[in-house]
């Protein structure tokens, strides 16, 4: 089966000298979902906004067949949608309609196709109900939603989900979990939820200093790199 | 969050709002320069023309206090000028600064209100107004927000630790530390527009905003244009040929 992500040698750097990603090598198959593991600074976000062509690096990305190149960029970013970590940044139009309609604007969609897509997008959701409200009135369960509406919108084959369940409160995650597994694109999950990981991923890879570590199950990864938050509770003395 | 209460109010669905942007735009522009012309009969011009935009505000569905109210922020800049004007002893003058630069605000302000700013700037782009400019101004009015917002999360974040940033200021020994302040201010704003501007690029943004509303001008655009125009035209004349 070919890959829908190819990644091979990715290479970063910042312009104060900080190497982001140093030689990592990805795939990303049909129908699966990764979960990206790794520490604060360990090159995760990084590498997804290279997926995208927000970020150029230097190896070779393929996404769908196409490289990720300057020539490409706008069938890439139909491709794969990001939904970012801070819901606040991807809504900026004045009504949740026209926000969600924005990518599909982009894409050169007419007028009608593009609110058609929108509507479909904000019921795929269940954000129906609020087409024509300000999105700075949502409370950020709605606005996620809201968001990831804005990326099906542009119908893409594959969902780069950042920190998806930050910021929600916990009936909050789990409905946008269910909301997740219900999609049939593939996913790349960056995420330091190992429970969200669980539900939804096949694999894991874990990063470190921008290169890939391990890779295997969410739970091989988790008990490889201890990467888990249960504190364990030592017995307390008593002073008779 | 009262930073984006324009946004808020351009949505709305009065006969207003649902004029086309160009109708709106040279409404505001022809009553703009019938105010600014305007010299023996200004005060009742200027009274005329407060109740026709009064009446707008109205059959906009706006809250007239409100909108009033914000209009009266470019008061500060014309008190002065005004203050030069009494100090050389032209009174006349000085009332008609304060007078014309209130109207002047409540016109663009009415515009802008029942205008959501990606139509407006459509319809500018259909008068020909050069692209880059409208880029300009679509960017600015997007991160003057931005800023806002920040410098209410600072704020928020000085008053949380018993500080607060209007005695920061006021204090001179503290200047340093405003400075400071105003300096992380910009650099939350600016990394802040930066993850804006990354969001708008990965959903295929190229530098230009499409409206999802479809605007053509309709019989109803020209009948509300020619209404406003005559009005506006007409009121004076009577107003100048009374006085």
């Amino acid at each position: 089966m070919d890959a829908l992500i190819d990644v091979r040698s990715l290479c970063f750097r910042y312009d104060d000298g900080t190497v982001a990603l140093d030689g990592v090598d990805f795939q990303l198959y049909p129908g699966e979902t990764v979960a990206i593991f790794g520490a604060n600074g360990s090159g995760k976000t990084t590498f997804v906004l290279h997926l995208n062509g927000l970020l150029m690096g230097g190896g070779a990305i393929t996404i769908c067949g196409n490289a990720v190149n300057k020539q490409n960029l706008s069938r890439v970013r139909e491709k794969v949608g990001v939904v970012f970590q801070d819901s606040e940044m991807q809504l900026f139009m004045p009504t949740v309609l026209e926000d969600v309609a924005f990518g599909p604007l982009n894409l050169g969609l007419s007028r009608e196709e593009a609110s058609e897509r929108a509507l479909e997008a904000l019921k795929q959701v269940g954000m129906s109900g609020c087409a024509a409200r300000a999105p700075y009135h949502l409370s950020a369960g709605e606005k996620k939603r809201v968001a990831v509406a804005g990326i099906l919108a542009m119908r893409p084959e594959i969902l780069v989900l950042d920190e998806p369940t930050t910021f929600l409160d916990p009936p909050g995650q789990r409905s946008l979990i269910e909301l997740f597994e219900s999609l049939p694109q593939a996913k790349i999950l960056v995420t330091h939820d190992v429970e969200c990981a669980r539900a939804l991923a096949h694999r894991a890879v874990f990063f470190e200093k921008g290169r890939i570590r391990g890779e295997g199950s969410v739970e091989d990864i988790v008990a490889r790199f201890n990467w888990d938050r249960t504190v364990i509770r030592r017995p307390t003395s008593s002073r008779h | 969050m009262h930073h984006v209460v324009l946004d808020r109010w351009g949505c709305g669905l009065s006969p207003v709002h649902r004029r086309d942007p160009r109708a709106k735009m040279l409404a505001a522009l022809i009553f703009l320069v019938a105010l600014a012309t305007s010299h023996q009969s200004y005060l009742a011009v200027s009274a005329v023309y407060f109740a026709l935009l009064v009446t707008a505000i109205f059959a906009a569905g706006l809250p007239p206090a409100a909108v009033l109210r914000r209009a009266a922020l470019v008061l500060p800049f014309s008190l002065v000028f005004a203050a030069m004007s009494v100090a050389s002893g032209d009174t006349t003058r000085a009332i008609s600064l304060v007078v014309k630069s209130y109207l002047s605000a409540l016109v663009v302000l009415v515009l802008v209100s029942t205008t959501p700013l990606p139509q407006l700037l459509g319809g500018l782009e259909r008068t020909a107004v050069p692209r880059f400019l409208l880029l300009v101004v679509q960017f600015l009015y997007r991160y003057l927000f931005v800023i806002s917002e920040e410098a209410q999360h600072m704020r928020a974040a000085a008053a949380a630790k018993g500080g607060s940033m209007g005695r920061v200021i006021s204090r001179r020994r503290h200047f340093g530390a405003a400075a400071g302040a105003v300096g992380v201010l910009f650099a939350r704003s600016y990394a802040r527009a930066e993850a804006i501007h990354l969001a708008m690029l990965a959903r295929g943004f190229a530098g230009h905003f499409r409206p999802l509303a479809k605007s053509s001008f309709r019989k109803l655009d020209a009948a509300f244009l020619a209404g406003a125009v005559a009005a506006i035209v007409l009121l004076r004349a009577a107003i100048e040929a009374w006085t």
